[in-house]
């Protein structure tokens, strides 16, 4: 029998919810008004911000005019992107096997690679930096890919490992006796088979990359320069500009933000693959 | 051709031996089935011919080629899985041309084989759609259409009929006889249900424990069973096997006798006993009957038109030239 919900009930949840849900969502829809407003508004009483005068695009035009956002942007895409893919390209592999041919110390090993997320980044920041100084590849796009790809892999054959363990052998094994190289099997069998999981894997990666502050503010400052590091510039000793700050967060954040938009089904349906058989 | 030879093959997981040293004989164009409880090794076998498992000792030869090192892809068999294993991302068409492709033919030519597979098979009106769209027979059907495109040497069948029902798995049961007599090529055939193994195979493999207890046609098993777990594994209703004083009477430490070999009659015969349960079937009954031969009931087989009430005092007679007899190792003795 299906539960029986009343109206009361109902009305009280959606309240419930809906209250939480803007309250998460508030700072990021204050940073939106603010981004409006000139500085001197910005610094107001909420209330007058709210409904107050002084409602401007000039914030976007000085951010943009000062700090070139197609660059950081250019360079946010490089770096998510690229560590997301050069990350597939070690985690498949490496999740195939130990999902299909497990050895005695896989449980193991994959807990060992976990435990190195539970490592605060900053515990190894200088001798990180210092190899990135002496290799020569400080503020450079390459060398914030391969450092996100590294810090990243974990989460990325984690996720990986989970879906493929879904995927049931003895498919792979009929594409065995069906002459299929391993290659072939990953590729044509095993890949597509997976596709949504490795979706939720790839969205979820660009996204975290995309946010990733710590090593992309310590390991660049102007030529590999990402978003992050966009709007931090913003936060600067000579004072806080609220007005552009919020200009400069609202246009880091917005593409991330419509790419999950978009991508929200899939990423639920991702997270969530192989919950209910 | 397909002639597959297996000489001193062994197979160990860890320190578990699975499969101790096996030799075995398939003839080109045979129909073989391996039979015998779950979990008696039937499955590793196949999966080694396959090899889809290493052997851990012993030679495979397939058509006088030692194949031990070869990769289940080169060595010429296809396998149809228990799961059927089809590719869910394909269309019926694509899965059944996917060893094809694997093996580099052009598109016409691919095109051809699977229509040709799809004609012989029923599956022309389904080529376009998804493995999920079809029911459990017709996936089945695909499995078996992906396995003879590629005309192997030899099929390997991993208890195909076990995820269908009953009515269904009779119909396939007669497909896959049928395709065998078309084709003459050779099939290795996984089951538990002896009833499948005694109506498809022209050579029966009885295993227990991963050992060969019996190789042989369905009638010589069943009428001469080399010993006891033969003789009570093949065959349904099971044979009677009875222990005791009535076996020594007959010089033998354990006596078989199958129902249908069994008189029963009201009023003498050479066991008195009282009538238990009754099996209608329409054209048989089978009749429990408990009796002072044995502590277990004596499965008896008649015909369907016999009445007997539950409790009803009757006598059996086995029909002596009918008496197996196993010495105390469970041998059978001539």
């Amino acid at each position: 029998m299906a539960r029986a919900v009343s109206t009361k009930t109902k009305v009280i949840n959606t309240a419930i919810v809906g209250t939480l849900g803007f309250l998460v969502f508030f700072p990021i829809l204050w940073i939106a008004i603010l981004s409006f407003k000139t500085e001197e508004n910005a610094i107001r009483a909420p209330l007058e911000v709210l409904f107050g005068s002084g409602w401007t695009f000039e914030s976007y035009f000085t951010v943009q005019a000062r700090s070139d956002y197609f660059k950081h942007f250019s360079n946010s895409v490089i770096i998510s992107v690229g560590s997301t893919f050069f990350g597939l390209l070690i985690a498949v592999p490496a999740a195939w096997a130990m999902a299909f041919v497990p050895a005695k110390r896989t449980k193991d090993l994959l807990m060992w690679m976990l435990s190195t997320k539970m490592l605060p980044p900053v515990g190894v920041l200088v001798p990180i930096y210092l190899i990135f100084r002496d290799l020569g590849i400080l503020d450079t796009r390459s060398g914030l890919v391969f450092v996100l790809m590294m810090m990243n892999l974990p989460i990325i054959i984690w996720m990986l490992y989970t879906y493929f363990k879904e995927i049931p052998g003895e498919i792979l094994e009929a594409a065995r006796m069906d002459g299929a190289t391993l290659r072939e099997e990953i590729l044509y069998v095993l890949t597509p088979m997976a596709v949504p999981g490795i979706a939720s894997t790839v969205l979820l990666n660009i996204i975290l990359a995309w946010n990733e502050a710590f090593w992309t503010l310590n390991l660049t400052a102007a030529r590999a320069a990402p978003l992050t590091q966009f709007i931090a510039s913003y936060s600067s000793p000579e004072g806080l500009f609220y007005a552009k700050l919020s200009a400069a967060s609202v246009m880091a954040i917005a593409p991330i933000l419509i790419l999950g938009w978009f991508s929200q089904k899939q990423l639920v349906r991702g997270l969530t693959f192989g919950a209910v058989k | 051709m397909g002639r597959i030879i297996l000489d001193k093959v062994t197979k160990s997981f860890g320190e578990v031996e699975v499969i101790p040293p096996l030799d075995l004989e398939i003839d080109d164009g045979e129909f073989v089935v391996f039979v015998g409880p779950s979990g008696c090794g039937k499955s590793t076998l196949l999966r080694l011919i396959a090899g889809l498992e290493d052997v851990s000792g012993g030679h495979i030869s397939i058509d006088g080629k030692d194949a031990t090192e070869i990769p289940p892809a080169k060595r010429g068999l296809a396998m149809v899985f228990q799961s059927y294993a089809l590719y869910p991302h394909m269309s019926v068409r694509k899965n059944i041309a996917f060893p094809l492709r694997m093996a580099g033919l052009d598109k016409a030519e691919q095109e051809k084989r699977v229509m040709q597979a799809a004609e012989v098979l029923n599956l022309t009106d389904y080529l376009d759609r998804r493995p999920g769209q079809l029911s459990g027979g017709q996936r089945q059907r695909v499995a078996i259409g992906r396995a003879i495109v590629r005309e192997p040497a030899a099929f390997l069948f991993d208890e195909p009929l076990s995820n269908l029902d009953a009515a269904l798995r009779v119909g396939m049961r007669l497909e896959i006889s049928e395709l065998h007599k078309r084709l003459a090529t050779t099939m290795i055939y996984v089951t538990h249900d002896q009833v499948e193994a005694m109506t498809m195979a022209d050579k029966i493999v009885v295993l227990q424990a991963g050992v060969i207890e019996q190789v042989g046609s369905p009638l010589e098993l069943y009428q001469r069973p080399r010993n006891t777990f033969v003789a009570g594994f093949i065959g349904s209703p099971k044979m009677n096997l009875i222990g005791g004083a009535e076996a020594e009477k007959m010089g033998a430490a354990t006596i078989g006798i199958r129902p249908e070999h069994i008189e029963i009659s009201d009023t003498e015969g050479t066991w008195k006993g009282r009538v238990g349960v009754s099996e209608h079937l329409g054209s048989d009954t089978f009749f429990h009957v408990q009796t002072e031969a044995s502590p277990e009931p004596i499965t008896v087989r008649t015909t369907g038109e016999k009445a007997l009430e539950y409790g009803q005092d009757v006598f059996l007679t086995p029909r002596p030239e009918h008496l197996h007899r196993f010495d105390a190792a469970g041998l059978r003795i001539e």
